[in-house]
């Protein structure tokens, strides 16, 4: 069965890019744009994986991460933060939201698939 | 879809995002300091400087990267967003611009701009922040900080040490790594219970490890506590592994990455460390074989994952602490806010939902699908009035039920194409926002100190109109800017603020957009003006023109009131070219200056250029159509009201004032002599001058919406006309240019360009 990966990014041109990505990896993939959405959207979806930006209007990355940990079915999920910052103190808040991995901007799709494989099972 | 299609939305989506991060610039710089203002500006540099990364546009990146770092600042509260940090943004904004133009259109942008501010940014961003890279990198220093206690590999058991052999026994296929060359590694893998809980898996970071080279693993169970004492959310289990992979140790830890803050991990190669795993023997634990092939097995790879979310649920739930709690109600009360950090959880959800109905949802179209329903519905109308004229023709009880269906349909009709027009109406905003840059600009080049106030900017008109809109104003600011406004010692010796104003308002009015452009400068010189038209031939030396006719003038061709051709305003372009722009869209443009005040352009466009509401009259034999919003009111003449004024001028008395007549089918050559008056209809008509005429038809034939079609595209441009539109019959009638006629009627001839048709 195909692996279903949700993505949250407010940015279309990333939102595109992932998109083409990840269903030429062969995966399935939902799209939400910004944290809000990725909530709302998770409930029906339920992803193998996520991948999110971290500055997002409305709910940004941590916001996001911490509201999907909260909830008992989604703790397990792994969900990687694709973002152009690289600082550590943020990329050390995205941890303690809950975040799987860190993976740095710019778009190297090889990298993500790679990344994405790596914490699913 | 393929690499470009996502470049062109990239480039879209970096105009709206340069829109946002010029008005969030904007509204800070009038004092708005609400974080979401800055967050949003600061998104908007982020997004382009993310997308611009996966194009490779290195320029923008490296651009957008200093200009976001010193934005960071601001948002962190680092920087204070004074006026002066703001100027230096605003700059930022439009060089970002520019670079991103660049990098669509091909191109490049004058280094010394972008390498000016990109100090500037810089300088900003230092000056009241320690450098970031005082701060330690995290990940290495809690590596650091806990380094792997129970690593039981450690211990010595091989006291000669082993040298590997640097060549190769391939050919005996032995498996040892030591022996066919491959560097060896020993790694211990000791997860904390936080790693799961972030939804790393074990199983899955071993599988990843496997697939580098070949490797022996043994699970340490060593901590497992007895049955009464498990903690089933800790995690005690430890892994000691040996690989032999020409991957190298690098590629060992990427397998790591993810999981090396949650765990404690070292990886030695095996010439370094003094013994491998084989020799655990000796240890106080009891090690056992890892069998990685359950991963490979569906039940198997199931049951582990059902182990470890049963492993995290436990773990999760301790993690949300109150610190947790309080920061997912912050997360929460930003979508909306709550006070109460219990409601806030439930709230989210509702909130979320609320937010998407309430930002309103959009969908792009392509601007030809809308073009098309535009013409669709055009059609739609015209066979609606069809389909009306020929029940009213053959209909003879005038009460039947096809009647008042035809009425309904009329309705539908009607509420379809304002729909439908709806759809392409869009604000003024992008284009006003243009506007502020332009002014930006030119203070800077003039030395003038220029404020722009913006009123208006949610009016909204149909998108042809905004598109070409922008020209004409451009060029107007430039003027404003550059002639309008005087320099700050001027205006300092006048008693004037030495801060310029310019005001760009829009409006509607009577089915119109009005945009007025008022700048508080010295006005208009008329003497000079006078002078130059005189010297030009433009008017003859003793024409007596009213102060406004001599404001008027400027938009006479070849007019320009600079004495020296600067490079601002002397771009080949007159007024009477912006006057020329604004007429082909069916709008007209006027001028009021105060000497030592100021002057206001006055432009009026149609919101559409689509359809428009008119009167169907009968001239000559001939049906026209008088556009509905020019129309005051209309009468019917009675002799005693006709005055003759001159051999061709007749007047009409209307409510004790005189009103010029004017004869539309002379006017239009549609008859050799002047119709008389008393057998037609008056059409009391308003130019945007604010004269009023009264326009003689023969007979009104009803009021009708029509849909535009222009003259100019499928003939030529006839003076006095401004459109033709189909009627309900089939046939072509021809829309009335008023203030054309109006101005016709002052002796200007309809053949010539009519430059001083505008003239109250």
């Amino acid at each position: 069965m195909k692996k279903k990966v949700l993505t949250v990014d407010d940015s279309r041109t990333i939102r595109n890019m992932l998109l083409v990505t990840l269903n030429n990896a062969g995966f399935d993939t939902i799209q939400a744009e910004d944290g809000v959405e990725g909530l709302e959207v998770l409930e029906e979806s339920n992803p193998d994986v996520i991948v999110t930006d971290i500055n997002m209007p409305r709910l940004d990355g941590f916001g996001f991460i911490e509201g999907v940990r909260r909830n008992e079915k989604y703790r397990a999920i792994p969900i990687l933060v694709l973002t152009t910052e690289s600082d550590a103190e943020k990329k050390n808040r995205a941890r303690q939201a809950g975040a799987t991995g860190w993976i740095v901007k710019p778009f190297d799709p090889a990298k993500l698939i790679d990344a994405i494989e790596r914490v699913t099972a | 879809m393929d690499m470009n299609e996502i470049k062109e939305i990239f480039f879209q989506e970096c105009e709206e995002q340069l829109a946002e991060l010029e008005s969030g610039l904007l509204k800070m710089n009038d004092g708005d300091r609400d974080p979401e203002t800055v967050n949003a500006v600061f998104r908007a540099v982020h997004s382009i400087k993310g997308g611009a990364g996966a194009f490779g546009l290195d320029d923008l990146v490296a651009f957008a990267h200093v200009f976001e770092t010193t934005l960071d600042c601001v948002r962190s509260n680092k920087l204070e967003p004074t006026q002066d940090v703001l100027k230096v943004m605003l700059k930022s904004a439009d060089v970002l611009a520019d670079l991103t133009n660049a990098a669509r259109d091909g191109g490049s942008v004058d280094e010394s701009r972008s390498r000016g501010l990109v100090k500037e940014l810089e300088a900003l961003a230092n000056g009241e922040l320690p450098s970031p890279s005082a701060e330690p990198p995290a990940p290495k220093a809690a590596a650091k900080a806990a380094p792997a206690a129970p690593a039981p590999a450690a211990k010595p058991t091989d006291d000669s040490g082993f040298q590997p052999i640097p060549f190769s026994f391939d050919d005996f296929g032995d498996e040892d790594g030591a022996e066919t060359g491959l560097p060896a590694y020993e790694i211990t893998f000791k997860p904390r219970h936080e790693l799961y809980s972030k939804g790393n898996d074990a199983t899955l970071l071993l599988r990843d490890l496997s697939r580098l080279g070949e490797m022996t693993i043994y699970c340490n169970m060593d901590e497992l506590p007895g049955l009464e004492e498990l903690d089933p959310e800790a995690a005690y289990f430890f892994w000691n592994i040996t690989i032999k992979t020409d991957k190298g140790e690098d590629a060992i830890r990427t397998v790591f990455e993810f999981a090396e803050w949650d765990c404690d991990l070292t990886v030695k190669p095996v010439e370094e460390a003094s013994a491998g795993v084989t020799g655990n023997e000796e240890l106080p634990m009891v090690p056992v074989p890892f069998d990685l092939s359950i991963l490979d097995e569906t039940d198997a790879a199931e049951a582990v994952s059902a182990a470890r979310s049963e492993d995290t649920a436990a773990a999760v739930a301790a993690a949300e602490t109150a610190s947790n709690v309080t920061q997912m109600a912050a997360a929460a009360a930003r979508v909306e806010k709550k006070e109460s950090a219990a409601a806030a959880a439930a709230a989210a959800n509702a909130a979320a939902q609320n937010n998407a109905a309430g930002a309103g949802q959009t969908i792009r179209v392509d601007l030809d699908r809308v073009d098309r329903l535009i013409n669709l519905v055009g059609e739609l109308v015209i066979n609606q009035a069809m389909l009306s004229q020929s029940v009213i023709e053959n209909d003879t009880t005038g009460t039947s039920s096809i009647n008042m269906g035809l009425e309904e349909l009329q309705q539908l009709t009607r509420e379809i194409q304002d729909s439908v027009m709806a759809i392409r109406a869009q604000p003024v905003k992008p284009v006003f926002q243009r506007m502020s840059r332009i002014v930006r600009e030119i203070a800077d080049m003039t030395g003038k100190s220029i404020r722009l106030i913006t009123e208006g900017e949610n009016t909204e008109v149909d998108k042809t109109v905004i598109d070409k809109l922008a020209e004409p104003l451009t060029h107007m600011i430039r003027n404003a800017v550059d002639h309008g406004i005087e320099t700050p010692e001027k205006r300092a010796a006048a008693g004037k603020n030495t801060e310029g104003t310019v005001r760009l308002t829009a409006k509607h009015r009577s089915g119109r957009i009005l945009i007025e452009l008022a700048d508080d400068g010295a006005g208009i010189n008329r003497e000079k003006v006078r002078q130059k038209a005189i010297d030009n031939d433009l008017i003859p030396a003793d024409a007596n023109l009213s102060d406004e006719e001599i404001d008027n003038l400027i938009f006479l061709p070849g007019f320009s009131t600079a004495d020296k051709i600067s490079d601002i305003s002397g771009r080949g372009v007159g007024m009477d070219v912006v006057k020329r722009s604004i007429q082909a869209l069916g709008g007209r443009i006027n001028i009021t200056s105060k000497p030592g005040h100021g002057s206001v352009f006055t432009m009026s466009l149609p919101l559409t250029l689509a359809v428009l509401d008119g009167m169907v009259v009968t001239v000559a034999g001939q049906t026209l159509v008088v556009p509905l919003t020019a129309i005051v009111e209309t009468l019917q003449p009675e002799a005693a009201a006709i005055h003759s004024f001159g051999a061709n001028h007749r007047l009409i008395s209307i409510r004790n004032s005189f009103c010029p007549l004017v004869d539309v089918g002379r006017i239009l050559n549609f008859r050799a002599t002047q119709a008389n008056p008393v057998e037609g209809v008056a059409l009391l008509v308003e130019s945007e001058g604010g004269g009023q005429r009264a326009l003689m038809v023969d007979a009104i034939q009803g009021q009708r919406q029509v849909v535009i079609k222009s003259l100019e595209a499928n003939y030529t441009h006839v003076p006095g006309i401004a459109a033709a539109t189909i009627l309900g019959d089939g046939r072509v009638a021809l829309i009335l240019d008023v203030d054309a006629v109006v101005g016709a009627s002052r002796g200007h001839s309809l053949k010539a360009e009519m430059s001083l048709a505008a003239v109250g």
